[in-house]
């Protein structure tokens, strides 16, 4: 397993309390996977994300372990965490269109982001070099200012400056949201090449669309509330969901080829729990419409088919 | 009721603003009674300045908007205030759309002041209580908030309802889902849906292909300010035309069929680019008339729409049938 998440729970401090963004999660990715991390806005994947690499107050750091490649991650002790970032863990940062330096020319910035690593730019140029040709960006782009790039040619940019070590896990958080469909679809596949490359190992894909994941992703984790509600193959969670939330949120997806007038979909009633004090058992009991008592219990995560994981009562049940 | 008429939309840029952005160019279509259309496009694309023309946040350089055979941009005072009471526009953000200092149900408040002065007080919030049961609201959870306590989607759906006080017979949507959670935004379509089979006509402006399918009749595709095609949206999602199109097509991720392989970030050189067509530098298609000539807008069906060389009957180009067969079966739709 290259990656492997266990127990781990993450708070945000406030002055009203702590806020439970991410509890109890334990989850693995295989080598070479490409795993989707999907929910609705507040449901915790971005803190997911970010907790892999970099805490940032006020976030705080209360339970769990993190293995890479066999490895403990010492993801609460921020200087320790140097050694890995970038080398071993990388991010796509949200709004990667603002992620560089607009004051220097990007050829520049990153020879100093490398020196920061302590790693020899002109070593690293002939291969910098043929990434740049591989997502279809000039060598002309190193003399440039960011300014001067589009928004698809920034994120281009970033893909190729996150993975340049060739990290064993890099983290996409929702770089496709802000490109239009046809940078989207472009992006995408290059995050696909980046892995048969081998120039990643696993990739964590945040997004909140999931019919960009099915076009891409190997498995897809759903998060509910700051807690896993399913992780599964991309292909069983898109037709075979088990948990009542991952079904009801695909079935509202509008999709080409529905129309109001046929089909009507519906949505999900009522709003996530607020995370402050979240309520004990189910997180998604109270929008249930398959909710009784056995659901104030909080359900584990649990195998229920080969690589199929599921936090649902009911779905136990009738697998008992 | 409201229509279009070769409207453009000029900015001055460079120094001395001696150079001419067309953001709108030439664009003309007609939205009926009771009818959703929906104008699709790009970032870029300007189809929310459209939308703003419409609205006369922005005035129309070239050409005409009339409402109901009226001139829009005649309209001032009083006459301004009644197109305000049957036109209205949501936008894409909703959290940008309020105060925050002050409670989201001021915007009811304002509204009262601005166009119904006499009406009394209780009155006034029963009406209110009204427009928020009938956008699925309950009036008991969303009034007396402060914006941060709502949801982006109450907030959207506070939004319709003041618009829905008003005596309102057009709604410019802007974006509206875009923002929206999953499990929220099919029900802010389906709200807009229920208004238009109350004869609300609605110009819903979005880059979400599906989205438009799901709620409208008719679309319009926007490329560079112009119209590259417009029609049915039957016709258009499912015999698209335009190279550009069918390349919104292709590149829509979709939950029933995975995308056939290959970038689609084509460039062609510029440099023999004299005012032809708007996609000439992107399309994959196009022949060397494609860089000195633009193509008009051509039915070729009824109600279908489409502004390329390989559709024009007056053009003779060779191959460009096949092209057309080739896609068409691909498209398992329906």
């Amino acid at each position: 397993m290259a990656l492997k998440v266990e127990n781990l729970t993450v708070y945000y401090q406030t002055l009203r309390g702590d806020v439970h963004a991410l509890e109890h999660a334990t989850f693995q990715i295989a080598d070479g996977e490409i795993m989707g991390l999907a929910g609705e806005s507040g449901c915790g994947k971005t803190t997911l994300g970010h907790s892999l690499i970099v805490l940032f107050p006020p976030m705080k750091y209360i339970a769990g372990k993190v293995l890479l490649d066999g490895e403990e991650l010492p993801i609460w002790d921020s200087e320790r965490m140097n050694a890995y970032r970038f080398r071993k863990v990388s991010l796509i940062p949200q709004y990667a269109m603002n992620a560089m330096n607009p004051i220097r020319k990007i050829g520049k910035m990153i020879q100093e982001l490398l020196e920061s690593r302590g790693v020899d730019y002109r070593e690293v140029l002939p291969e910098l070099k043929r990434r740049l040709d591989l997502v279809s960006l000039s060598h002309e782009v190193l003399n440039m200012y960011p300014i001067e790039l589009s928004g698809g040619m920034k994120q281009r940019m970033v893909m190729v400056i996150s993975s340049l070590l060739n990290p064993s896990l890099l983290i996409a958080d929702e770089i496709t949201s802000a490109l239009d469909v046809a940078t989207q679809k472009a992006v995408a596949e290059m995050l696909v090449e980046f892995r048969d490359c081998q120039f990643v190992n696993t990739m964590i894909v945040v997004t909140h669309d999931i019919s960009i994941l099915y076009q891409i992703a190997d498995s897809i984790l759903i998060m509910y509330a700051g807690v896993l509600a399913e992780k599964a193959p991309t292909q069983s969670i898109i037709e075979s969901p088990r948990h009542p939330y991952t079904r009801m949120l695909i079935s509202s997806l509008p999709e080409v080829g529905v129309r109001h007038a046929d089909k009507r979909l519906s949505g999900i009633p009522g709003n996530p729990p607020l995370l402050l004090n979240p309520p004990t058992g189910c997180r998604f009991r109270d929008r249930c419409p398959l909710a009784y008592e056995r659901c104030l219990e909080e359900p584990p995560f649990l195998e229920i088919e080969k690589d199929h994981y599921v936090a649902c009562w009911k779905e136990f049940e009738s697998h008992a | 009721m409201l229509r279009l008429d070769n409207v453009s939309k000029v900015y001055r840029i460079g120094a001395f603003g001696g150079k001419a952005l067309y953001a709108v160019n030439n664009v003309s279509f007609e939205v009926h009674k009771g009818e959703v259309v929906s104008l699709i496009g790009e970032s870029g694309s300007g189809k929310s300045t459209i939308g703003k023309m419409i609205l006369r946040l922005l005035d129309v350089t070239e050409g005409k908007i009339t409402y109901n055979g009226e001139d829009i941009s005649t309209f001032k005072g009083e006459t301004l205030k009644n197109y305000y009471r049957q036109v209205q526009g949501v936008f894409q953000d909703p959290f940008s759309s309020y105060n925050p200092i002050f409670k989201a149900d001021r915007i009811f408040e304002i509204l009262r002041e601005e166009f119904f002065p006499n009406i009394p007080i209780p009155e006034w919030q029963h009406r209110v209580k009204n427009a928020l049961v009938s956008v699925g609201l309950n009036p008991a959870h969303v009034l007396n908030k402060y914006p941060y306590q709502l949801s982006g989607g109450q907030l959207q759906c506070f939004l319709i309802a003041r618009a829905l006080l008003l005596d309102i017979q057009f709604l410019v949507a802007d974006e509206i889902i875009s923002m929206l959670d999953a499990s929220t935004r099919i029900d802010v379509l389906n709200l807009l849906a229920d208004l238009k089979s109350r004869g609300l006509s609605i110009l819903f402006i979005t880059h979400d292909l599906s989205l438009a399918y799901y709620i409208s009749e008719r679309a319009v595709i926007l490329y560079k300010g112009y119209v590259v095609e417009r029609g049915a949206v039957e016709k258009i999602f499912h015999t698209p035309l335009h190279p550009y199109t069918r390349m919104l097509m292709d590149s829509i991720p979709r939950l029933d069929r995975k995308w056939e392989k290959g970038t689609t970030l084509l460039e062609r050189k510029i440099e023999e680019f004299r005012g032809g067509c708007p996609y000439y530098e992107r399309c994959p298609v196009a022949e060397k008339i494609c860089a000195i000539y633009r193509p008009s807008l051509t039915e070729v069906d009824t109600d279908h729409f489409v502004a390329c060389v390989h559709y024009e009957p007056s053009t003779n180009l060779l191959g460009a049938p096949a092209y057309t067969e080739q896609r068409t079966s691909q498209s398992g739709l329906g």
